[in-house]
Formats: structure tokens, C-alpha cells, sequence
């Protein structure tokens, strides 16, 4: 997978959050966001999502260009998974019932079929016995595997996590991040903003530092953990490490 | 007889048994009380007895007001309330003006200036679905708020979850937002249907026979005060009561729930 930035940038109001950035990156499962909170990290993948518009610039994905109009952008959204930090799933819908609404929905996908797809995927993340529950009834944990089960079922082209163990205890944080990796088996991308430095030094295969509205330096994991060669990085790395 | 009896604290708790024999002493009191007072005041209830089939379809012409009214406020409420988010000024505007327009009337002024202003000039001479609309547009406004309050209460992460699988806007108001508002005003909409129940009783002064026109006319009728007003107001508190320990009811199992 390919992700290219063309000078973007992004504002609300008057607050610069991405300041032309420039960038390209190419990986075969992972790409990680590391960075201080305010950064840009998440804007930056609400970007990649097509859940915002770009002030100015361009994003091109496996050089497709997103497109920058509403519409079409719905159309972009229906073909990848997007994770969120939490509240992904809605209340008022069951484990399958929320895995089943962008198959029956959105893809108008016959029933029977829908419900075989969605059934196959709660197998896959030891759901089953969850699957009639509403989230206000499962774990922290639980509740992002349905979130990652849902943005999976349609079979994306990539899959896009916001920190999504930020909310979780580390027991939960341990249960998520093991879904996480199990993706490697499957070959959809992912790129993932987080705060798990273990996490992403040992599952991605690129990392990229993204603060103070650019991306200061994108170097494969271990090279980044191991000798980071911007200031930024360094600075920050050092800070999160301490203790 | 302890005088925790009587007392009900967190450390505490009375029995369900002596809750309910409390109730019913004090119902008998109080109904004592009354009697002793007021009965020299109370003629025979036979003269108003014959007129009790007025007062019957003054009863059903109640509650045919308030089923009617009930249905066309929520329309009127959802459609304020939706163009009330409309990004189109004009139609924001309209819906703005007329929630507060209605909101910031009394229900009687807007019976008469409704009835006899506007109806009138317009040539609708026909009472009671003149009545049902004012009564409508009174309560709708009411409701388009607590449609309002719903939508806005649904957080912004449903509806960024609802965009990201790829929904329409409509398609998130139907399946992800609106199933969640109507969940959240359920309550309120149960006590605003109480609302319009006792509402409708200001249709008398336009002339529309329902409950409290009845009431008035075998009053009238028959010289007697108490005998045509007590089933009067237990006509109301027959329909209002269970209404209001619905939508209690439907608060606590909403509490359990989130």
C-alpha cells in the first residue's frame, strides 16, 4: 500500500492543524502514527478516512487520488474500515446487528448472505457468544473487536484505527492489540495512530512521527525506535521513554 | 406502632404492604375531609345522572381531539425540528420563527386568534379540525424542541462512525440517529401527550363539545357545581394518570439501560 501527500494542509477556523505536508509511503501490512496528542496524528487519518476535506493539497492512495467532493467521498468510505477511539458502535444495535448494517445498508447485500459474512467474522474474533448483545453489555475490549469486526466485514481495501486502545485498560489494551496483529495474516493494510511504542515498533513495518502539523521523519520500525534521526523524534522518544 | 413506621430512609426501607396501607388511609382521609367540608354544598346527582351521555361524548370527543392532535403534532414536530438543521437559511429561519412563536403564546390566545382571527378569514368555519390544528401547531413546537434536544444529544462520534461505513444522511438519521432520539424522548413525549390531553379542555371557548364544554352545559343545565365537575376533572385524571406512570416507568427502564 501507497499513501502519497501532496502539500496538504489543514484548518479549522483559524487553527493550522497539518501545514503542507508533504510526504509518501509505501508498506506491505503496517504503517504506525506516533506523536505528541494535537499533533495532527488523528487529522491526519480523519483525512486518509475521507471524513474531512482537505484545506489545500491532495492524498493520493495506491495513486488514486481522493476525491474532494461529498458524494463521491461516501462512495470512497464504503470501501475502507475506519476504528475509532471508542464509541464506534451504536447503542442501539446489537454486536451483529451493528456488523450487518454496512453489508444490508450500505451494500444492500441479500440478508441471508450478510448474516453468513457477519457470522464469520465474530467467529473469527471469539465473538459468537456476544453476538445478540448491545454494546452497553460488553467490555471495553469486547466492544472494539465488534468495532474492528464491523470496519472489516466489508472487506476493505485498508483499515484505518485511531488510537483505539487509548480508552482501555491494559488488559483490554493486551485483547485489542492481539486482534490487531492477527490482521497481519490477512492482507489488508492498516495504518494505525497509537501510543503503544512496543505496539508499533514490533507490528509495523513503518512508523512515522507526526508533530507540530508535519510528519517529521518516517523510517521502518526498528530503525526508528533504534536511532531516530530528527530532533523531534529523538526529543520525543526520549520524553515517552523516561520511565 | 413505631414510629419508623412512617419513615422512609436509605438505612430504612418500609415495606411494600405498609406503603400501600398508608396510601389507602390517607385516601380515605382526605376523602373525609372533603366530604365533611363540601356537603352541604352537594345537591342530588340525579338531574345530572340524565345528562350523562353529554358528558360521555364530551369524554370521547377528548380523547378523539387528543389522538388527532398527538399524531399531526409529531409530524409537525419532526419537520420543525428537521428544518431546523437544514442548511438552507430560509427554511431554518421559518422553523425557528414558528417554535417560538408558538412557544412564547398562551394556548388560549392562540385558540382565539387562531379561531376567530385567522380561521375566520380565511372562511374555515368548521370547529373541531380548526381546533385540532391550533392544538397541533401548539404542541408540535413543543415537540420539535425535544425532537431538537435528541438529535443534539446523540454524540458527534455515532455520527462519525455513521459516515465512515458509509452511510447518507439519510440513511444515518434513519438506522443510527433517530432509533436513539426516539429511545431518548419517549419520556417527555409521554408527558407532553398528558400535556395536550388537559390542553384540549381550552377548546371550550371556541365552542367545540368536548369534556369541559360538556361539563359546563349540563352545569349550566342542571344548577349543580360539584356534581358536574368532579366527573369533570376524574375524566382527565382517568387518562392522565396512567400516562404519567407510563412515561415515569418508561424513564426508569431508560436509566438501567445507558
Amino acid at each position: 500500500m501507497t499513501i502519497s501527500l501532496d502539500s496538504v494542509s489543514k484548518s479549522y477556523g483559524s487553527q493550522l492543524v497539518l501545514n503542507d505536508v508533504s510526504f509518501s509511503a509505501t508498506f506491505d501490512h503496517a504503517l504506525a502514527l506516533v506523536g505528541p496528542s494535537g499533533g495532527g496524528k488523528s487529522t491526519l487519518l480523519r483525512l486518509l478516512a475521507g471524513l474531512e476535506l482537505c484545506t489545500s493539497g491532495s492524498i493520493s492512495v495506491d495513486s488514486t487520488a481522493l476525491p474532494n467532493e461529498e458524494k463521491t467521498l461516501r462512495n470512497y468510505r464504503q470501501q475502507i474500515g475506519t476504528v475509532f477511539q471508542a464509541y464506534n458502535l451504536f447503542p442501539h444495535l446489537t454486536a451483529l446487528e451493528n456488523i450487518l448494517l454496512p453489508l444490508t445498508v450500505v451494500q444492500k447485500m441479500p440478508r441471508a448472505e450478510a448474516l453468513h459474512r457477519a457470522n464469520e467474522v465474530l467467529a473469527r474474533f471469539q465473538l459468537l457468544p456476544h453476538s445478540h448483545k448491545q454494546p452497553g453489555l460488553l467490555s471495553g475490549g469486547q466492544r472494539q473487536r465488534v468495532a474492528i469486526a464491523r470496519a472489516l466485514v466489508i472487506q476493505p481495501r485498508f483499515l484505518l484505527l485511531d488510537e483505539p486502545t487509548s480508552a482501555l485498560d491494559p488488559e483490554m489494551t493486551a485483547e485489542v492489540l492481539d486482534v490487531i496483529a492477527e490482521l497481519r495474516l490477512s492482507s489488508t493494510p492498516l495504518v494505525l495512530v497509537t501510543h503503544e511504542m512496543g505496539f508499533a515498533r514490533h507490528s509495523a513495518n513503518l512508523v512515522a512521527f507526526v508533530g507540530n502539523g508535519t510528519i517529521a521523519e518516517c523510517a521502518p520500525a526498528e530503525e526508528f525506535f533504534s536511532n531516530p534521526q530528527s530532533v523531534e523524534t529523538k526529543r520525543f522518544l526520549h520524553k515517552i521513554l523516561k520511565y | 406502632m413505631p414510629r419508623s413506621l412512617f419513615f422512609d430512609r436509605a438505612d430504612h426501607r418500609v415495606s411494600r404492604g405498609v406503603k400501600v396501607a398508608i396510601i389507602a388511609a390517607l385516601l380515605i382521609v382526605y376523602a373525609g375531609l372533603c366530604f365533611a367540608i363540601f356537603h352541604s354544598s352537594l345537591k342530588s346527582g340525579a338531574a345530572v345522572w340524565e345528562y350523562r351521555e353529554i358528558l360521555w361524548s364530551g369524554w370521547l370527543t377528548t380523547i378523539g381531539i387528543s389522538i388527532a392532535a398527538l399524531a399531526l403534532s409529531s409530524i409537525f414536530g419532526m419537520a420543525a425540528a428537521l428544518a431546523r438543521q437544514s442548511a438552507f437559511l430560509p427554511l431554518r429561519y421559518t422553523a425557528i420563527l414558528y417554535v417560538e412563536t408558538a412557544r412564547g403564546l398562551p394556548l388560549l390566545v392562540l385558540v382565539l386568534f387562531g379561531f376567530y382571527g385567522v380561521a375566520h378569514a380565511l372562511g374555515w368555519g368548521d370547529r373541531l379540525p380548526v381546533g385540532v390544528l391550533i392544538l397541533s401547531l401548539f404542541s408540535g413546537a413543543y415537540i420539535a424542541e425535544m425532537i431538537r434536544a435528541g438529535i443534539e444529544s446523540v454524540g458527534r462520534s455515532q455520527w462519525d462512525s455513521a459516515r465512515a461505513i458509509g452511510l447518507a444522511t439519510v440513511q444515518a438519521y434513519r438506522f443510527v440517529i433517530f432509533p436513539q432520539v426516539i429511545r431518548q424522548i419517549l419520556p417527555p413525549l409521554a408527558g407532553q401527550f398528558s400535556s395536550l390531553i388537559k390542553d384540549s379542555s381550552l377548546l371550550y371557548v371556541i365552542g367545540i363539545s368536548e369534556l369541559t364544554f360538556s361539563a359546563q352545559q349540563m352545569s349550566s343545565a342542571t344548577y349543580s357545581t360539584f356534581e358536574a365537575y368532579l366527573p369533570l376533572a376524574f375524566g382527565y385524571l382517568i387518562l392522565t394518570l396512567p400516562i404519567s406512570l407510563w412515561s415515569k416507568h418508561l424513564e426508569n427502564k431508560l436509566k438501567f439501560e445507558s
